[in-house]
C-alpha cells in the first residue's frame, strides 16, 4: 500500500469515527426530554421569544407559503446544519442573540491553549523522567535499580490522576502553600496537573524505555560497536538508544494524542481552564452546541495526533512497509 | 484442578500480592455493605467533617455520613460494574473475534473495521459522550457506556489467535469430520484461545474501575449509588478544609489498589501464560 492510499484510508477511518460520534451525540442530546429552549429561554418568556429562540437554534422553521406558521424542523436537516457549522469553521452559534456571542469555535479556541500547554509540559516531563530511569533499569538489568524502577513505573502506572491530583494539591497548595491551587493559570499553576498527567505517563513510557533498550543492546551492531573498541558511553548514546527510542517516540505521541481528552480528568481536579472544563460546563448547562463542538475537536485532534505518529513512524523507519 | 495446583501456576510472587489485591476488593466488594457499620444515607448535620475516631474510624464527610460505610457501599458498585462489564466485553469480543480469524474475508473485513473505527477515537470521550447525552444515568447506561467500547481489545487479541489456530491440524480434522462452524469455533477455538483473554481480563479490571470512576467523579454516573467517584467529587471539593483533605485520597488510594493489583497480577499472568509476549519485552 502506497503512502498516500495509507494516509487517505486512515482519514477515511477517523472521518467515520468522528462522524459516528456526531450523529451519536446530536440524536441522544435531541432524545434528552426536555426543551432546550427552556434552557434559554427561562420561565417568564413569552411565546414570542421561545418562537425566536427555537428559530435560532434551527429547532423551528417557518413555512414557505405563509411566513406564520411554524414547523419544527425534521432531524435530519437540523443534522445537516450542524455539519454546515463544522464545514464553515464556526462549529455553530449560540443562542438567542448569536451576532453578540462568541461562536462555539470562538469558545474552544479561547481555552485550547491552556489544554495544550498542560498537555505538551507535561509530556516534556515525563519524558525527563522516563528516559534516563527506563535507560538506567535497561543498563544495569536485574540489579536493584531495575527492580526499582519497576515498582516505581509500575505504581506510576497505577496512580489515576484522581489520585495523584488531590495528593499534590493536599501537599503543595494546602498544607505548604508553595504552589497555586485550583482555577489558576500561569507557569506557577501548571506545576502540579502537568506533574499529575506525567506521573502516569513517566510510568509508561519508562518501561517501554526499559524494554526496547533490553532489546537494541542485544542486537549485533551494539556487539560490533563495543568490539571495535567504543567507549561504553558512545555506544549507549549513539548506537543504541537513538535505535531504542523509535517505539518510546511512538508510544508518547500516542498518548499525547489522548492528553486532550484525558485533560478533561485533569481539569476538573485541578477547576483548571481548558477544553475538558468547557465540555464538562457544556453538558451541565446542556448547552448543545458547545457539547457537540467541544466532541468534535477532541476527536479530531486525536486523530490527527494518532495519523501524524503512524506517518513519522513509516518516515523514521525504513523497514516499516505498510501492508 | 488437583493437588498443589498452585504451585504448578508457577507465578511470580508480584503477580500473587497482584492476585490477593484484587482478591480482598473482590471479597470486600461482595460483604461490603453488610460489615458496613453505618447507613450511606445516615446524614447527621450534627458531626459533619469528622476527623476519624474510634465512632467513624475514617471520619465523616460534608452531611455527616460515615466514610468507612460510603467506601464499602462504592466497592460494591465498582464492583457489579466491573464484573458486568468486564464479562460482556470479554465474551462479546471473543465471539466476534474468533468469528472474524475463522471466517476470514468479508466477515473479517467488517468486523475489523469496526474495531479501527471505534480505536481512532479516543475511549473516554465516547464513554463521556454516552451517558452525558442520557437524560437519566442509571447503572444500566453506565455499563453500556463502558462496553460500547470495551470488547474492541478482546476481539483484537481473540482474532490473533483465531488466525492461527484456525490452521492447526485438530481444527482441520474437526471440519474434515464434518463438525459445524459454531462447533468448531465453540469446543475447539475457543477453549483453546482463552489464555492470553484471561490475561486482557486481568488488566481490563483495571481500567473499567479507572473509568467508571472517572465517569461517577464528572457527574455522569448514576446519581444514586455509593460510587468513588462521588466520593471523590466531594473530595476535590471540600479539599481546604482544615482536617477534611484526606478524604479526598480516601477514594483515589481505593482505585490504586484496585489497579496496582490488576496491573501486577495481569503483568504475571502474562509472563506466564502467554510466553510470547514475555520474549518480545525481552
Amino acid at each position: 500500500m502506497s503512502v498516500g492510499s495509507f494516509i487517505l484510508r486512515r482519514l477515511g477511518l477517523g472521518l467515520i469515527a468522528v462522524l459516528g460520534v456526531s450523529v451519536l451525540v446530536f440524536f441522544n442530546l435531541h432524545m434528552i426530554p426536555g426543551d432546550p429552549v427552556d434552557h434559554l429561554a427561562g420561565g417568564e418568556a413569552t411565546a414570542d421569544q421561545r418562537d425566536k429562540i427555537a428559530m435560532c437554534m434551527g429547532l423551528q422553521q417557518q413555512g414557505l407559503v405563509d411566513p406564520t406558521l411554524k414547523a419544527p424542523t425534521p432531524m435530519h436537516e437540523q443534522f445537516l446544519a450542524f455539519l454546515g457549522h463544522v464545514v464553515d469553521g464556526t462549529l455553530g452559534r449560540q443562542c438567542p442573540d448569536p451576532k453578540g456571542k462568541p461562536t462555539v469555535m470562538d469558545r474552544v479556541l479561547d481555552v485550547l491553549p491552556h489544554t495544550l500547554t498542560l498537555a505538551v509540559t507535561g509530556m516534556v516531563l515525563a519524558m525527563i523522567m522516563a528516559l534516563p530511569l527506563g535507560i538506567l533499569a535497561a543498563v544495569r538489568r536485574g540489579s536493584w535499580v531495575d527492580t526499582a524502577a519497576t515498582v516505581v513505573s509500575l505504581s506510576g502506572m497505577s496512580m489515576p490522576v484522581m489520585l495523584m491530583g488531590p495528593l499534590l494539591l493536599l501537599w503543595f497548595f494546602v498544607d505548604l502553600g508553595w504552589l497555586p491551587g485550583p482555577t489558576e493559570l500561569g507557569f506557577a499553576a501548571l506545576v502540579l496537573p502537568a506533574f499529575a498527567i506525567a506521573t502516569h505517563l513517566m510510568a509508561m513510557l519508562a518501561r517501554m524505555t526499559r524494554s526496547s533498550m533490553v532489546e537494541v543492546l542485544g542486537e549485533d551492531y551494539v556487539r560490533t560497536a563495543r568490539a571495535k573498541g567504543l567507549p561504553e558511553r558512545t555506544v549507549l548514546a549513539k548506537h543504541a538508544l537513538r535505535n531504542a527510542m523509535l517505539p518510546v517516540i511512538t508510544v508518547a505521541g500516542l498518548q499525547f494524542g489522548s492528553l486532550l481528552s484525558g485533560a478533561i480528568i485533569t481539569e476538573k481536579v485541578f477547576a483548571r481552564p481548558g477544553i475538558g472544563l468547557l465540555l464538562l460546563d457544556a453538558i451541565s448547562e446542556r448547552n448543545y452546541p458547545v457539547v457537540q463542538g467541544c466532541v468534535l475537536v477532541i476527536a479530531a485532534f486525536y486523530v490527527t495526533v494518532n495519523l501524524l505518529v503512524d506517518l513519522a513512524y513509516g518516515l523514521a523507519d525504513p523497514r516499516i512497509r505498510r501492508g | 484442578m488437583g493437588k498443589g495446583w498452585v504451585e504448578r501456576l508457577r507465578l511470580s510472587p508480584s503477580a500473587w500480592v497482584g492476585l490477593a489485591m484484587l482478591g480482598l476488593f473482590l471479597v470486600l466488594g461482595v460483604i461490603g455493605p453488610w460489615i458496613a457499620p453505618y447507613s450511606p444515607h445516615a446524614i447527621d448535620l450534627e458531626g459533619r467533617f469528622q476527623s476519624p475516631g474510634a465512632a467513624h474510624w475514617l471520619g465523616t464527610d460534608k452531611s455527616g455520613v460515615d466514610t468507612l460505610s460510603q467506601l464499602l457501599h462504592g466497592a460494591r458498585s465498582a464492583l457489579v460494574v466491573s464484573l458486568t462489564v468486564v464479562t460482556i466485553c470479554a465474551t462479546t469480543g471473543v465471539l466476534i473475534g474468533t468469528a472474524a480469524g475463522y471466517f476470514r474475508g468479508v466477515v473479517d473485513d467488517v468486523l475489523m473495521r469496526i474495531v479501527d473505527i471505534l480505536q481512532a477515537f479516543p475511549g473516554i470521550l465516547l464513554n463521556i459522550a454516552v451517558v452525558a447525552t442520557v437524560a437519566e444515568p442509571g447503572l444500566g447506561v453506565l455499563i453500556a457506556a463502558l462496553c460500547i467500547n470495551g470488547w474492541v481489545g478482546y476481539a483484537r487479541v481473540a482474532r490473533g489467535q483465531a488466525l492461527s489456530l484456525r490452521e492447526r491440524d485438530y481444527v482441520q480434522a474437526a471440519r474434515a469430520l464434518g463438525a459445524s462452524n459454531a462447533r468448531i469455533m465453540t469446543r475447539h477455538m475457543i477453549p483453546n484461545l482463552l489464555a492470553p483473554v484471561i490475561v486482557q481480563m486481568t488488566f481490563g479490571f483495571g481500567s473499567v474501575i479507572l473509568v467508571e470512576a472517572s465517569l461517577s467523579f464528572l457527574g455522569l454516573g448514576p446519581q444514586v449509588d455509593h460510587t468513588w467517584g462521588a466520593m471523590l467529587d466531594q473530595g476535590t471539593t471540600f479539599l481546604w478544609k482544615e482536617g477534611f483533605g484526606y478524604y479526598a485520597l480516601v477514594p483515589g488510594l481505593a482505585i490504586a489498589w484496585v489497579v496496582l493489583g490488576a496491573n501486577l497480577a495481569g503483568d504475571g499472568l502474562r509472563d506466564r501464560l502467554d510466553p510470547k509476549a514475555r520474549k518480545v519485552r525481552g
